[in-house]
């Protein structure tokens, strides 16, 4: 750096020597290092940190960040079948020019008069979030779909007043791993099996699992795997049976073509709205989201901010507010329910944004286009030789299960196949579901042409020949 | 007409842009659409039907979501709107939210983020084909290495709160391992701590100890040394706390708990007056966390989405979520195999955009302008407090005479003496003038608090009109107290009535719970009770 000159940083305003000289003149300060008076020696660090050299300009900053993001290769320019809880959906425009915009790009805890913008769009978001979900109370987002299914758990478990919940097996192990560190100490977690031809939750050992010591069954539909689960109404019979609560987890894209969980007695819905119109962003785009139905003693156990609708001193005008707020740490520290802080606001407004883009009819095409497109990509894939789908006969939304053990090849060296090819495969379930064989989890979704599927298949089979 | 144009008042005559903007679905127009999916092509179609209307009963969706339908212009004129309705950072000086780091998020960065090479990798693919933002993630371990001194990090947390969580179960896993969680089942905290730290220790399970202050501000030692015993986990602590004091006895609270066999976490949240000055593992801590989203300058996102860093000693690596990203020499990776970790704490790696942004912050700055950023934010702070203190009626409670670093929390104890008005009346008023302000976290221990952190971001100028802010409204307070009583006047909306929020009878957290409770309407859905025995 040039030594001659002052170092005027750009994001510093007050970086300029004489104003900083003015600044100390006001405050009697002869020095910066004053202000500092009261951390001890020992504890200073006397030398300066050992950082790369700085890229001062823009330019040169720009060019260097860029230079390492170039060796990325991303899901547009190849051909994409991963999922698992982040999906590749198209993302509208309008989408991302609202989200850009700086006032909600760069505002944070404002109060309901400077900030009463976030606040209607996050009413807005939990509105429409509420009518695809048929609840009435849907909480501002918090982090990601994991943290809400385990805020559930632990909601329910407050509820009731016991110490035990149950878990469908079809929850994967990271999110699974999730809910059992959040339970602890206190909460244990069991799993609850599927049946291993359907892929259906398997009633019988629900139904021996049950007691009066389980707070609630945390069940998805659709499911990890894709499947969607048929006997909504009764798993939730024989759940409220015992006195329990049944926490179902759905992802809200297919809501334009499932009953919502609400509809065969789900107590508490939850999941994860990246699907809704936010890009993938290496796993960067997560929200979640809990709802219930107007019971205060429900709602009462909701850690997350809830924007409500609150009349001012004018009339006809709407304005905002926190909903119990009592509830939130923020007003009573550890006697809150478990933590409220910054989480995904943004990304609820995004998907505000994106559901009204989308509108009923918008939901129920795009519903129905994903499933006709992953039933055809399923149907075109069990054409190939020793290639085996599941659940074949069962219902999908989005995903799919497809077992490559009957061709011999393992699915890790058969997606590196079709890398070379550019394709990105299927997510290996070999490790994470070693029942299901050599098999992958595949995903399609409206952004999948019928030229994208037809190409897939023929480069399998190449790659399988 | 006055010509040329007469002198300027002293402060701005704002006002806030006012839409009277309805509720989405109230701008609803049947048959609009606001964006078409693709059509299923004839060739799927003749394939396999449509599979969604095979779907058995009780499981097809019957009545479609009664979501608005609006043109793809009105959707965006409407949030638009809504946007001109919220006061962002870049629009303010956004001096008024003390403990948040509110400082400028350069736009390169958010341009850097919205590129593919970012938007568009899915993070299962394989590590062959992200290695340039697994090598940033790498990098931004390595900066946050040296900034704290720590030995090594996880980015995985959404945010700070995410990040004690992170560390508090690190904590949990430590003393397991030494068969010893069971007993150790206190955490220690100081009430000027943020409230996480005392709600994520509870979450874990833990039973939490609250330190008062001392008569110098200071976290009391005497009240820590007869805290800890063989049922201390861990000492979470933030430091400066949130009145700006810096605790100069923090080496001893760390030993004290050491001396126990408890572990040392630093809230590091906001470290923003400090870069460079003093890092964590120098006072001895055994963990700490950073939220990249105060300190290292990522958008905040209208509350999200954020990201928090929690650093570990080399003892307390093992515990780190998985996957870590590692680099062989050649190439990154993500290692999954680590039999120890406490798992996950979220999906995938972390908030990618904000881990690039932060990277691109620092690689901006470096260790020149990282120490430039604290020592600014710093006399940015004791400037703005040199004129607050000027104002008649404020004060800032605990340490006369003692400098504070990056914020301070004041009072208007000595206003609301003399006037009757409140420091929640102060912030409506302070909307009329186009700044945020901020109570503070309660309990409020300071009477009638605020807390002001004016960081590097904002020049002379800038804390001068916020200073002038405040002293109008303690004048007005004085002299026309009604004024400051009725605000806001010049914001989106006028005082909002909050009774409503707290009664279960009449909250509204969705407008079809206002249609259905408060209009009487009727709204699709099955049912609003809760069945089961509770």
């Amino acid at each position: 750096m040039d030594q001659a000159r002052p170092f005027v940083h750009p994001y510093i305003p007050n970086s300029e020597p004489e104003v900083k000289a003015e600044m100390l003149a006001a405050i009697g300060a002869a020095s910066i290092d004053e202000l500092y008076a009261d951390i001890p020696e020992s504890i200073r660090l006397r030398r300066p940190l050992a950082l790369p050299e700085p890229f001062l300009s823009e330019a040169a900053l720009v060019r260097h960040v860029e230079g390492i993001l170039a060796r990325n290769r991303t899901v547009r320019e190849n051909l994409s079948f991963l999922g698992g809880g982040c999906a590749q959906h198209h993302v509208p425009a309008v989408c991302d020019e609202v989200n850009s915009r700086a006032e909600f790009l760069t505002a944070y805890a404002g109060e309901p008069y400077e900030d009463h913008g976030r606040f209607q769009a996050l009413f807005e978001y939990e509105s429409m979030m509420g009518e695809l979900l048929e609840m009435d109370v849907v909480n501002v987002p918090v982090y990601d779909g994991f943290q809400a299914a385990a805020t559930a758990l632990r909601m329910s478990a407050r509820i009731t007043g016991r110490r035990r919940v149950l878990v469908s097996a079809h929850v994967p192990p990271d999110k699974r791993s999730k809910i059992v560190d959040y339970l602890a100490p206190d909460i244990a977690v069991e799993l609850v099996p599927h049946e291993p031809a359907t892929g259906q939750l398997d009633l019988a050992a629900l139904e021996r699992a049950l007691d009066d010591s389980i707070a609630g069954l945390l069940v998805e539909s659709p499911s990890y795997l894709g499947l969607i689960e048929t006997r909504g109404s009764e798993i939730v019979r024989l759940v409220h049976a015992v006195g329990a609560l049944a926490v179902v987890g759905v992802d809200p894209i297919s809501l334009g073509v499932l009953d919502p969980p609400a509809r065969y007695g789900a107590d508490i819905a939850c999941g994860d709205i990246q699907s809704l119109g936010i890009h993938v962003q290496y796993g960067g785009g997560h929200a979640g989201f809990i709802a219930c139905h107007d019971d205060p003693r429900v709602v009462m156990e909701l850690p997350s901010r809830l924007f409500g609708l609150a009349p001012t001193r004018v009339e006809g005008e709407y304005g905002f507010g926190d909903v119990a707020w009592e509830r939130t740490s923020f007003a009573r520290r550890e006697e809150g329910k478990e933590w409220v802080g910054t989480a995904a606001a943004l990304w609820g407004i995004t998907a505000g944004v994106y559901l009204a883009l989308m509108g009923p009819h918008g939901m129920r095409e795009l519903g129905e286009g994903i499933m006709a497109r992953s039933r055809y990509a399923l149907e075109r894939l069990a054409e190939l030789p020793g290639v085996r789908i599941p659940f074949r006969e069962q219902h999908h939304f989005k995903e799919f299960v497809v077992d490559f053990s009957a061709t011999g090849r393992r699915v890790a060296e058969l997606n590196r196949a079709l890398l070379e090819r550019g394709i990105f495969g299927g997510i290996d379930l070999s490790r994470d579901f070693p029942e299901l064989g050599q098999a992958a989890l595949w995903c399609v979704t409206e952004i999948h042409t019928q030229a994208d599927l037809d190409r897939l298949v023929a480069e399998l089979a190449e790659v399988l020949r | 007409m006055s010509w040329p144009i007469g002198p300027r008042p002293p402060l701005r005559r704002f006002h806030q842009a006012r839409w009277d903007e309805p509720i989405i679905f109230e701008l609803s127009q049947p048959g609009a659409r606001g964006v078409l999916p693709p059509p299923v092509e004839p060739g799927i179609r003749e394939r396999v039907g449509d599979p969604a209307a095979a779907l058995p009963a009780g499981v097809r969706r019957t009545s479609p979501p009664a979501l608005p339908e609006l043109s793809q212009v009105h959707v965006l004129r409407h949030y638009d709107r809504l946007s001109q309705e919220n006061l962002g950072a870049d629009l303010n000086i956004d001096v008024g939210q003390g403990t948040c780091t509110m400082k400028y998020s350069p736009k390169v960065n958010d341009q850097l983020v919205r590129s593919p090479k970012v938007a568009e990798l899915h993070p299962a693919q394989d590590d062959s084909t992200v290695q340039g933002v697994l090598e940033i993630i790498w990098r931004l371990e390595q900066l946050l290495r040296e900034i704290s001194g720590m030995d090594r990090f996880t980015l995985q947390p959404g945010a700070g709160s995410a990040a004690i969580y992170a560390n508090v179960l690190m904590i949990r896993a430590w003393h397991a391992a030494r068969g010893e969680a069971d007993r150790r089942d206190e955490v220690i905290t100081t009430i000027f701590s943020h409230p996480s730290n005392a709600a994520c220790a509870r979450t874990a399970g833990y039973r939490v100890i609250t330190l008062q202050p001392d008569r110098n501000g200071d976290p009391d030692l005497d009240a820590l040394k007869a805290a800890v015993s063989e049922r201390t986990a861990a000492l979470l602590i933030t430091n400066p706390e949130d009145t700006g004091i810096f605790n100069p006895r923090i080496e001893e609270f760390v030993r004290v708990v050491h001396e126990a066999g408890g572990l040392a976490s630093y809230d590091q949240a906001n470290a923003n007056g400090i870069l460079g000055i003093t890092r964590a593992r120098d006072a001895g801590f055994d963990l700490c966390h950073f939220n990249l989203h105060k300190t290292f300058s990522t958008p905040h996102g209208s509350g999200g989405p954020a990201a928090g860093a929690s650093g570990v000693t080399s003892e307390l690596a093992r515990f780190l979520p998985r996957p870590t990203v590692e680099f062989d020499g050649t190439r990154y990776y993500l290692d999954h195999d680590r039999p120890d970790s406490i798992g996950k704490i979220r999906p995938w790696v972390g908030v990618t955009p904000n881990l690039v942004r932060a990277y691109a912050w620092i690689m901006s700055l470096g260790a020149e302008g990282l120490r430039e950023v604290a020592e600014v934010a710093a006399l940015n702070n004791n400037y703005l407090m040199h004129k607050v203190l000027e104002i008649r009626g404020a004060s800032a409670p605990f340490a006369p005479g003692r400098r504070r670093i990056e914020q301070v929390r004041y009072s208007w104890a000595g206003l609301a003496e003399e006037t009757g008005i409140h420091t929640e009346q102060i912030g409506a008023r302070a909307a009329d003038f186009g700044v945020h302000y901020w109570e503070s976290h309660h309990p409020f221990i300071v009477p009638e608090p605020f807390t002001l952190e004016p960081t590097e971001s904002y020049s002379k100028a800038d804390l001068d009109e916020y200073a002038a802010i405040l002293a109008e409204v303690a004048r007005e307070a004085r002299e026309e107290p009604d004024v400051v009583r009725t605000a806001p006047h010049a914001s989106t909306i006028h005082q909002v009535e909050h009774d409503v929020l707290d009664d279960p009878a009449r909250w509204a957290v969705t407008w079809r719970a206002y249609r259905r409770k408060v209009r009487g309407e009727a709204v699709e859905g099955p049912r609003d009770a809760v069945e089961g025995p509770r």
